[in-house]
Order: structure tokens, then C-alpha cells, then sequence
């Protein structure tokens, strides 16, 4: 037993660290959180992350790739979630994996190099209506499809999409027919579309059918980890406004009652760490345990995100509820975290099925 | 990161096993027996299973640190309900011993003690001094040839007091000294005269803590552990010992089997607890809390065993547990319902854990203290000495 990050993952986040504080600070995420029309990722950062190698992490070696897990994949999407980083990582390390565990051969040779590099950019189509993230809820079929995929990640810009249907998984280049509705979504960090395929053509990837869970516990596992981060940056942004805010002639951090409410989201944050752990290096080595891991680490987390944002907001006071401040960002992307993949209490669900209960 | 025991480990968990098997249950059938007890405890000291850490010439078995193996041992007594070699107040004064004893107490006192031949008490508590114990008032003084300390005053909320033979205790030595720099760490055989045990019944109804009363009880001045009026630095590390997250772990873990186990075995609605979807839904939730506390206690000890800094984690494994107990035991109070009011009935030990996940609130420091110490050392806010956060 050995539960510990290696240098090298040391080393692979402080250098997506560095580069996320140079190119990524909060006032250039309001920029783009509030550039007018619909909601935008940021290209320049996205291209460098990609030129880092970030999309390669997960690729494997023989497609030009770094080879490595799903453990690394997550820590990278840790640092990405502290800053609210506004780039299309979900969508695209979905696909590229959902290529990797079920594609054929040919398919892997002709994407992973690409999208390893970001020359082109992948999304995946999971759910549709309202809350239909699970498998037994999809209905599109064939390849030939028609009908409507909801939250998509980034469609109006991707090259291909990865659907979900009822039997497997399927994949749509860009051109094969199909249009894309923005939502207004609250996170516009990450934007979303809604999909409306008719008659579009798609091609099947022959492992796709038992790629899928494996899919949504990588999906899961990021989500948890980027929750992670921004609880975490929220703990420390809170904890330092405290140390500096001064009422009644001192600081407010003097105060008691503060005190606790920080300590409180300290206490539901920090120990959360190695459950999204946990959860990634049981998709990557246990994977008996990896469903129910996985599901646990989507609904503790994103849960305990959605409230350390709103326990953030109140311990700013009137500036914490403000359009300028970086409280709304990181709130906002809590809510995205908590409803996409489904909510908590359905990953709760799921995770006591899981475990045989 | 490697979590997986690994089949290398398959042959030590199948020779602890086997050891436990020929050794517990005990032959006479006897499980209560203080005896059978020490006879396991022995054995497994002997066989390099029990106080791994603890070197040979103190009675220990001195093993190289292995967190697995370590994991596995304790896996395997929980499973055979067999003794863990843990009594209360032993496993404060054990560490405290090897960091600031004498040599010469170190070889008296650890060996007795790890085989539960000597039973400690821990008397820190008085009545005007709780959270705020650096308040206390029960005082030795030397005797006219230097050669004991008589102590005068009284100890409250001292668990197992009246199964003990010895205290390990602070008293005020240097009455003029500032607060907490008149303090002195003492042992006390505390079978004298002079010594009142009065056992205090606690909300359970069980006799498990007591006022301790000293009226001139003697003990010799080579009973000081530490430098006199410095133990108030000897008592910081016996209370870090208390708050180790490997114990807050195991503990949750197996409460919250229990409840899984009580979740399937009772019905409500006509349909098994657990099926429902107000209890599962609720179970899920209490595991995805149990699984965080278990991993990142994982996370503390290798980062404990490779020198990295824990972090912030730290200061945190007893009050989450705390939490984590309360939320356990009301789960249970909604899935046996109306036997949770009937101390005679078949629910009595859930009705306990109830009330005991309250104890753990406040013994040991209570939880607003815990908080108070995780708001100064991990969040790094101010040091303020009003709200008493440990000095
Ligand atoms: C089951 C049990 C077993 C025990 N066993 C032992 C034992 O073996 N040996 C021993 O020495 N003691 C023992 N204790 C005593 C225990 O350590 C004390 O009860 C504890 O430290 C609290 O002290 P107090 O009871 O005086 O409460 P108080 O200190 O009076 O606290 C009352 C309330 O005020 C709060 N409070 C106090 N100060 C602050 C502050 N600065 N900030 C915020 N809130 C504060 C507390 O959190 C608590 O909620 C035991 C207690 C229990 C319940």
C-alpha cells in the first residue's frame, strides 16, 4: 500500500499548475465568462494546454499518447477546476477515452493521434430529456440517428461526437447533419449544447456497448475532481478574506461564529480528497470497485462543491454576491458539477446497487 | 499510488490467520476473562503482531514499519473478535512514556503495560478545569526530604478509575508559576490510601467514569515524567496520540458494517430497511463520508511513512468521525423505530451508540475545541487566546 501521489504526478501538476497561473488568473476568466452572446471556451488557453500535452495523458502510447490513468487525468482536472478554467477538457478526454476503450483499430489509428494533440476537438452526447444520463435511458438507436441529446459539451465546436445510444456507442464527425441549440446556461465557463440528430449518420465503435460504464466512472471521477479544486480554492479564497476584512476594529476571522463556518467547509472539503483518489485509482486498478467508487466520489463531491460555494458567498458578505466577484464562478460551476451526469442522491442510488445492497 | 495489498501479502494474512486461530477463541471458552486476555496479547506481542513500533527491551515486538501489514493484523483480530491489545488509557501513556520517560521507566512501566498488567487511568479533568484544563488546581507538593510528592485535590470524568491500578495525571507543582507553567506530569499508583474512586453513572446507565478524590496520596519523586513544571509539553504529545486518524477509521468502519447489517436484517414499510429508499438513499450518503475519512487516512499514513506533509487533514479525523458517528446512529434510530425507546429490548446497543457517538463529542476535547484547533494550525487563522485554542 502506497497511497500517494509519484513525483512524476507531483511534477505533471505543478507544471499544468504554473500554466494555468500565468494564462488563467481570475480576472481573465471573468473576461471570458462575460464576453456578450453565447458562452465561449477560451481557445488561446486551450491550445496551450493541448501543446502541454494535457489531451495525450489518457491517450495510449501507440497512438502517439502519454499511456497513463485515469489517477492523472483527474489531478490535472483538479487544477483545471480551481481556477474555473474555461476550456472544452470534459467533453474531449470523454471522447478520446470512449475511442481508446471501444474503438476498433482503425478508428483509434485514424482519431487518438489527433485528438492527442487537440488538432481536433471530441464531445460526447449522453443524456437526453430531462435526466436520462444512465444507459437504460437512452433511446437513439442505430446509425442512422434521430432524436435529441441534451448538455452536450462543447457541440457547436467539436470535429466528432460521441453518442450514447441504446446499443453502444456511436460516433458523429462534424458535417454528418446534425444542429446544435446553445443553452444560457448559469456556467459559462463549460458551455452546453442540446444536439437534434435527423437521420445522421454514425458509425459504430464495435466495443462501444461495454466501453460505457467504464465511461460514465471516468466521467464521474472528473467531475468529483473538479469539484475538488474548486472546493478547495474556495476553503483558501474564504480563509483569506477572513484574515484581511476587518469589522468591529478587527479582523472578521476573530469572530467565533466565522471561525466554525470556515472550519466547516474545511472539515467537508479536505478529507473528500481521497474518496475522488480513491475513486480514480479504482477505475484505473480495481475495476470491481470502480462503479461504486465512482458514483460515491460524483455525489460526495459535487454535493459538498454546490455547498461550500453558497457557505462561500455568505462568508464575503454583499461583495460575495456580486457579478464581479469570483464567487459566482466557482458557484455556478458547482451547479453544472452537481446536475451533469446526474444529481447526487441518483449517484447515491446507483452506488448502493453497486454495492449489492 | 497502490492501494492493493498484493498477493505477496496473501501468505502473512493466511500465518496471522492461523495464529489467531490456535489462540482465540480461548480453550475454556471464556472470552471475558482478564487472563485469556493477556495470554493472546502475549503470544501475539511475541509473534511480532502486537505494539509492532515498540522496541524490544520495553516489551514490544519491535517490527519494521509496514502500514500493510499493519492493516492486516488489525483486520484479522477485528474479523475474529479477538483482543486488539488496545486498553484506553494505555495507549496515552505508552507514547508519552517513549518520548519523555527515563530510561529507568521506560523499562518499569511499558512492558506491564502492554501485556495489561498495569491499567492507567487518565486524570487530567477537574471539575473547574475542562476545555480549559491548563485551569487546574490539584496540587503536589515535595514532602520535607524531597523524596515523594503529596497530592491534594480532585480528578472528574476519569474513565475506568475504578478498574485501574495507576493514574498518569497533571498537578499543579509550581503554584506560583504562570498558568501553564506549573503544571508537572505524575504517576500515581492510585491502589493507596487516600485515594477516592467514586464511579459516576453516565446517561447509559453504566458505570464507566468516576471522581477521583486525593487526600495526601504519595507517590516517589522518580514518578516524574518529563521536567518538573513542563507538563504541559509531555501532555501535548499523549493528546496527539489521542487524536490519530487510524483509530477514528477502524472505528467508524466497523459501526457503519454494523449498520449495513442492521439496515438488511429489519424491515420497514414491509420491505428490508435497506431497500428503502429514505434509508438507502441515506446509508449511501454516510458511506461516501466513511469512504472519505478511510482514503484520506490512507493518504495521511503513507504521506506520514514517506515524511510528506499530511496537510490540512490532519487536525481534522476526530471530529469528522465524531460527525460521522451521530449521523450513524440516528440512521439506526430511523430503521428500528419504535425499539428505540426500550433499553430492555434487542436494540439496546443502538440505543447506546446514540448516546456514546455524544461521549465522543466531548471526550478528548470536545468538538468546538477540535474545531477551534483546526481553524489555528490547518487554516492558519489568527491565535486567539480568548477563545482558548490549545496553548
Ligand atoms: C465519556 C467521557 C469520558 C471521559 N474520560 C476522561 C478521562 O478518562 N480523563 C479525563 O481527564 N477526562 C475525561 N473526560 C473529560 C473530558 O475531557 C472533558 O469533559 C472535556 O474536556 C470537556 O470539559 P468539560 O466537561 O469541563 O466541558 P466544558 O469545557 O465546560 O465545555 C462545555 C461546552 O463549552 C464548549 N467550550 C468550552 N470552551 C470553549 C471554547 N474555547 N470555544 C468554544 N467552545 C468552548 C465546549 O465545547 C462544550 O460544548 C471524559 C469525558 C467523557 C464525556
Amino acid at each position: 500500500m502506497n497511497f500517494l501521489l509519484s513525483e512524476e504526478q507531483l511534477a505533471l501538476v505543478d507544471s499544468v499548475a504554473g500554466l494555468l497561473r500565468n494564462s488563467c488568473d481570475p480576472l481573465h476568466v471573468h473576461k471570458v465568462f462575460d464576453t456578450p452572446g453565447e458562452a465561449q471556451f477560451d481557445a488561446g488557453l486551450w491550445t496551450a494546454l493541448c501543446e502541454m500535452g494535457l489531451p495525450a495523458i489518457i491517450v495510449p502510447e501507440e497512438q502517439g499518447g502519454l499511456g497513463l490513468g485515469l489517477v492523472d487525468l483527474a489531478i490535472v482536472a483538479e487544477a483545471l477546476g480551481k481556477v474555473v478554467a474555461p476550456v472544452p477538457f470534459l467533453g474531449h478526454a470523454l471522447a478520446t477515452l470512449a475511442i481508446s476503450l471501444g474503438g476498433s483499430e482503425a478508428q483509434k489509428a485514424k482519431w487518438l493521434p489527433k485528438l492527442a494533440t487537440g488538432e481536433v476537438l471530441g464531445t460526447v452526447a449522453l443524456c437526453e430529456g430531462k435526466c436520462g444520463w444512465m444507459p437504460d435511458q437512452w433511446t437513439l438507436s442505430g446509425t442512422s440517428l434521430t432524436g435529441t441529446k441534451t448538455l452536450v459539451p462543447n457541440a457547436a465546436e467539436a470535429d466528432l461526437i460521441i453518442v450514447g445510444t441504446s446499443d453502444g456507442l456511436v460516433l458523429v464527425e462534424k458535417g454528418a447533419g446534425y444542429t446544435t441549440a446553445r443553452l444560457d446556461s448559469a456556467d459559462r465557463t463549460r458551455p452546453v449544447d442540446n444536439v437534434t440528430f435527423e437521420g445522421t449518420a454514425a458509425e459504430v465503435l464495435p466495443d462501444g456497448l461495454v466501453a460505457i460504464p467504464q465511461l460514465i466512472d471516468a466521467a464521474a471521477v472528473l467531475l468529483a475532481a473538479d469539484s475538488f479544486g474548486g472546493a478547495d480554492h474556495c476553503v483558501t479564497m474564504s480563509v483569506e478574506y477572513a484574515k484581511m476584512r476587518e469589522q468591529y476594529g478587527q479582523p472578521i476571522a476573530g469572530f467565533q461564529g466565522l471561525r466554525y463556518q470556515l472550519v466547516a467547509m474545511a472539515l467537508a472539503t479536505e478529507p473528500s480528497r481521497g474518496l475522488y483518489w480513491y475513486a480514480a485509482h479504482a477505475w484505473d486498478a480495481i475495476p470491481e470497485k470502480s462503479s461504486h467508487a465512482a458514483s460515491q466520489a460524483k455525489a460526495h463531491l459535487t454535493d459538498t462543491y454546490l455547498q461550500v460555494t453558497r457557505d462561500t458567498v455568505e462568508a464575503h458578505g454583499g461583495i460575495g454576491f456580486t457579478w464581479e466577484h469570483d464567487t459566482h464562478l466557482y458557484m455556478k460551476r458547482a451547479m453544472q458539477n452537481w446536475a451533469w451526469l446526474g444529481s447526487p442522491s441518483r449517484h447515491r442510488m446507483r452506488a448502493a446497487d453497486m454495492a449489492g445492497w | 499510488m497502490e492501494l492493493g495489498f498484493g498477493s505477496e501479502f496473501d501468505a502473512f494474512r493466511t500465518e496471522v490467520r492461523e495464529f489467531i486461530k490456535a489462540h482465540w477463541p480461548p480453550a475454556d471458552g471464556n472470552l471475558k476473562s482478564h487472563e485469556n486476555e493477556r495470554a493472546f496479547v502475549v503470544a501475539a506481542i511475541d509473534r511480532g503482531y502486537m505494539h509492532r513500533s515498540i522496541p524490544k527491551a520495553y516489551g514490544g515486538s519491535e517490527q519494521p514499519s509496514d502500514i500493510v501489514k499493519a492493516e492486516i493484523i488489525r483486520e484479522e483480530l477485528t474479523k475474529a473478535r479477538a483482543p486488539s491489545g488496545r486498553i484506553p488509557g494505555n495507549g496515552l501513556v505508552v507514547p508519552t512514556l517513549l518520548e519523555w520517560g527515563t530510561e529507568e521507566q521506560k523499562q518499569k512501566w511499558i512492558a506491564p503495560t502492554l501485556r495489561g498488567d498495569i491499567v492507567w487511568a487518565q486524570g487530567f479533568s477537574e471539575p473547574n478545569a475542562g476545555s480549559d484544563l491548563a485551569s487546574l488546581r490539584t496540587k503536589a507538593e515535595l514532602s520535607g526530604d524531597g523524596s515523594k510528592w503529596i497530592i491534594n485535590g480532585q480528578k472528574i470524568w476519569t474513565s475506568h478509575a475504578h478498574k485501574a491500578t495507576h493514574m498518569f495525571c497533571l498537578v499543579r507543582t509550581e503554584p506560583e508559576a504562570a498558568k501553564h507553567a506549573g503544571i508537572s506530569y505524575l504517576l500515581v499508583d492510585i491502589r493507596q490510601p487516600g485515594v477516592t474512586v467514586r464511579p459516576l453513572v453516565q446517561m447509559t446507565r453504566q458505570k464507566e467514569f468516576s471522581e477521583v478524590f486525593f487526600d495526601n496520596v504519595e507517590t516517589p519523586t522518580d514518578m516524574l515524567v518529563g521536567e518538573r513544571g513542563k507538563g504541559w509539553n509531555v501532555t501535548r504529545s499523549t493528546l496527539k496520540h489521542e487524536r490519530s486518524g487510524i483509530s477514528s477509521m477502524t472505528w467508524s468502519l466497523s459501526m457503519f458494517r454494523d449498520l449495513v447489517k442492521l439496515a438488511k436484517e429489519v424491515e420497514v414499510d414491509g420491505q428490508p430497511a435497506i431497500k428503502h429508499p429514505r434509508i438507502r438513499e441515506e446509508l449511501a450518503a454516510i458511506e461516501g463520508q466513511l469512504m472519505s475519512l478511510t482514503y484520506s487516512t490512507y493518504r495521511a499514513t503513507s504521506h506520514d511513512v514517506h515524511d510528506r506533509d499530511i496537510g490540512s487533514f490532519q487536525t481534522m479525523p476526530k471530529v469528522y468521525m465524531t460527525d460521522l458517528a451521530g449521523r450513524i446512529s440516528k440512521l439506526a434510530r430511523d430503521i428500528v423505530e419504535n425499539d428505540f425507546i426500550d433499553m430492555g429490548g434487542e436494540r439496546l446497543k443502538w440505543i447506546e451508540r446514540f448516546m456514546i457517538s455524544l461521549s465522543m463529542s466531548i471526550a478528548g476535547g470536545t468538538s468546538n475545541i477540535q474545531r477551534n484547533i483546526i481553524a489555528e494550525r490547518s487554516l492558519g487563522l489568527p491565535r486567539d487566546k480568548s477563545q482558548g485554542a490549545t496553548a
